[in-house]
């Protein structure tokens, strides 16, 4: 089921965290600064496709700075 | 047909703001785990929070609770203060190793002794933080602070203090834990204990106590990466993570 | 239970009965002399009124524990003497900074240092000064009998809800272990909602409370600050202070607490043989009554200020009538018991000029 991962980038401090527990270790660190100048975590839209939606990521970042989606059947009505 | 659901929901009691601090500070973990268990119990608008000194000084920012600030070292007292002029209330407070062990030793020893009905979070990470580095009751020996630059050693500075096993023998506690947040299996053991304690406060069973081993990246100087290591690498051998009191265990056996 | 129509009581119990009168449901204390029997009272009584009392690990605990529950607006009471009170100052200052209620008893004994465990005024500058750090001043009532004792407690909660403020009664070791006949009184219609408004309850359907003395914003602290003063400025309508024969009296005594009552018997005596002497005996110390002692200077009045001490009050004597004229100055020396005969020849000395 695809998954995707938000990160709130100005609230990322780029501490790298959530490099360390990601499974499929497809975060990275980007080039960019935000306005408080910390260099942003990212997935790259081609690598956003491995990503498990385990959340180990939002789990061990300590400033709730990333949010991630999973898709899942919708419950139907009985078939 | 598909359809997208959110996996992370953070608690609502976790105000949505930028914190102040810094980049791989697990202040920001723990803080969730309290969130999160105090949400999990239903007990968010029953609870009043405790803050004490230090970096966590702006906790009250963080979680959306009634609060009240005390002087350093004091919070088991105003605590105590807090619950027995409100009995039916959710009593925490969430302190470092300065605040906790240093200052507030004869406060926490005598909080936890009574077996006040209160949650304590002990967030130690070895250093003073909010004062620019000097060195904790639990600094490690050998570890370089501010005010130990050779590194503490036992001759001068003696060894660093254990305060889960001393609150553990303490017969007023009912429940006393060491956890870690430096990876997602430490992650879900501590938000089981964070839990866990508030639990016990809600049946009355005496004083509960986590201590959770955290990171101070800036003073120990190092990068957020090399800090959360340390934690496994240096912390954890001295500071055992584990359970070494729970008074209702037995009897659920 | 009925309440007696008079009792033959101890002051420190006096303190005790006159708080749980004025409703105190905490008592945080640890043991020091002279002021032991109020916990040892409340250890018993305040449990029966179905409150809360805690034998804290220190002063320091216990004056921490007064913060916390006057901080969920609960009528609550700490005591202690002269060294237990040094220990308080920090939770002292984090209260008045916090504006909470909390009611604080010094039964004072000799100092510096660990002193004696005789009485003294010597506390006198920690009390009305501030013992602990920052601008801010403590509500101070100064009983001078065991009644009095009972009856300002009894004002002391209600003045520190009045004005969000701590207060504190400021005894010695001759008020808390004399006794004396008291007629016990309890106070009607205290108010059930007092405090809830802004303490401490945990925040259903509302936002949450914050009681806090840090203000770090820009210009944050400034305006805590300007609005101390100006509660400061309207607790001077509290200012109480009794006038002894100061009408036609050539010279004025200012004295207070234990001293004050004493002085009054040299006074009588002297009255006798025609002197013409009187007394002002501040009940409050802060606000002190500058006021009515300017007004007597303007008269043309002499002053003399009589205490426990090596000079503290007297400041404050000569501060408020400056302008004016000055104040001469006797000290009892602390770890001396005073008597009325003490004071004759100061007396004396200061009338002929």
């Amino acid at each position: 089921m695809p998954s995707r991962v938000e990160f709130r980038e100005d609230r990322c401090k780029g501490c790298l965290l959530c490099t360390e527990v990601c499974p499929t270790g497809i975060i990275q660190q980007s080039s960019r600064f935000n306005q408080k100048g910390y260099k942003v975590t990212e997935i790259t839209p081609d690598m956003m496709s491995e990503c498990k939606g385990c959340a180990f990521c939002a789990m061990m970042c300590p400033d709730y700075a990333i949010n991630v989606y999973t898709t899942k059947s919708a419950k139907g009505g009985g078939k | 047909m598909t359809q997208e659901i959110r996996v992370t929901n953070y608690p609502e009691v976790l105000t949505d703001r930028a914190s102040h601090y810094c980049p791989g500070c697990h202040h920001g973990t723990a803080h969730r785990l309290v969130a999160e268990a105090i949400t999990d119990l239903g007990l968010v608008d029953k609870t009043i929070l405790v803050g004490s000194i230090g970096c966590s000084v702006f906790i009250y920012n963080y979680l959306t609770l009634d609060a009240i600030e005390s002087p350093h070292g004091r919070a088991p007292a105003v605590a105590t203060g807090v619950k027995r002029a409100r009995p039916d209330k959710i009593v925490f407070t969430y302190q470092g190793d300065g605040d906790l062990a240093s200052i507030g030793m004869a406060e926490i020893m005598h909080c936890a002794n009574r077996g006040e009905n209160i949650t304590t979070i002990f967030v130690n990470n070895t250093v003073y933080g909010m004062t620019g580095g000097q060195m904790a009751p639990t600094t490690l020996v050998g570890q370089k602070t501010t005010t130990c630059p050779g590194g503490r050693c036992r001759e001068n500075e003696g060894m660093p203090i254990r305060m889960t096993e001393i609150i553990a023998s303490l017969g007023g506690v009912a429940f006393a834990e060491r956890v870690a947040v430096n990876n997602i299996k430490n992650i879900k053991k501590a938000r089981k204990a964070v839990t866990k304690a508030f639990e016990y406060q809600t049946r009355e069973v005496g004083f509960s106590f986590v201590e959770v081993l955290a990171t101070c990246p800036t003073n120990w100087r190092m990068t957020p990466l090399q800090a959360n290591k340390r934690i496994e690498t240096e912390m954890i051998p001295y500071f055992p993570l584990g359970n070494f009191k729970d008074v209702l265990a037995k009897e659920e056996k | 239970m009925s309440t007696p129509k008079r009792i033959f009581v101890k002051g420190n119990e006096a303190i005790s009965r006159g708080a749980l009168a004025a409703g105190m449901k905490c008592f945080f204390g640890y043991p020091i002399t002279p002021q032991n029997d109020i916990p040892e009272f409340l250890s018993q009584a305040l449990p029966d009124a179905g409150g809360q009392f805690v034998q804290a690990e220190s002063e320091v605990a216990a004056a921490n524990m007064l913060l916390g529950a006057a901080g969920c607006g609960i009528r609550a009471m700490t005591s202690s003497s002269s060294p237990g009170m040094s220990l308080k100052q920090e939770a002292i200052s984090y209260m008045a900074g916090s504006e909470l209620p909390g009611v604080l008893v010094n039964v004072s004994r000799g100092g510096p240092g660990l002193g004696d465990i005789g009485p003294s005024q010597g506390d006198y500058f920690q009390s009305v000064k501030g013992g602990g750090h920052g601008d801010y001043k403590l509500l101070v009532l100064a009983p001078g009998t065991v009644q009095e004792a009972y009856d300002l407690t009894i004002k002391a909660f209600d003045l520190a809800f009045k004005y969000r403020n701590p207060v504190l009664v400021l005894a010695d070791a001759i008020i808390g272990q004399m006794k004396e006949p008291v007629v016990p009184w309890v106070p009607e219609n205290l108010d059930p909602d007092e405090g809830q408004d802004w303490g401490l309850q945990g925040a259903t359907n509302r936002a949450p409370r914050l009681l806090k003395s840090l203000f770090l914003d820009d210009g944050a602290l400034a305006g805590q600050n300007q609005k101390l003063q100006a509660k400061y400025q309207a607790m001077q309508a509290e200012v109480d202070q009794e006038l002894f024969l100061t009408e036609d009296a050539e010279l004025i005594v200012v004295a207070f607490g234990s001293i004050g009552r004493i002085v009054k018997s040299t006074i009588r005596k002297l009255r006798a043989q025609d002197h013409k002497v009187g007394l002002v005996r501040p009940i409050t110390l802060f606000p002190f009554p500058s006021e009515v002692l300017l007004n007597l200077a303007k008269e043309g009045k002499r002053f003399l200020t009589i205490e426990h001490n090596m000079g503290q009050m007297v400041e404050d004597v000569r501060l408020s009538i400056r302008t004016v004229a000055d104040s001469a100055f006797h000290g009892q020396l602390p770890g001396n018991l005073p008597t009325p005969d003490d004071f004759e020849e100061p007396i004396l000395k200061a009338l002929e000029g």
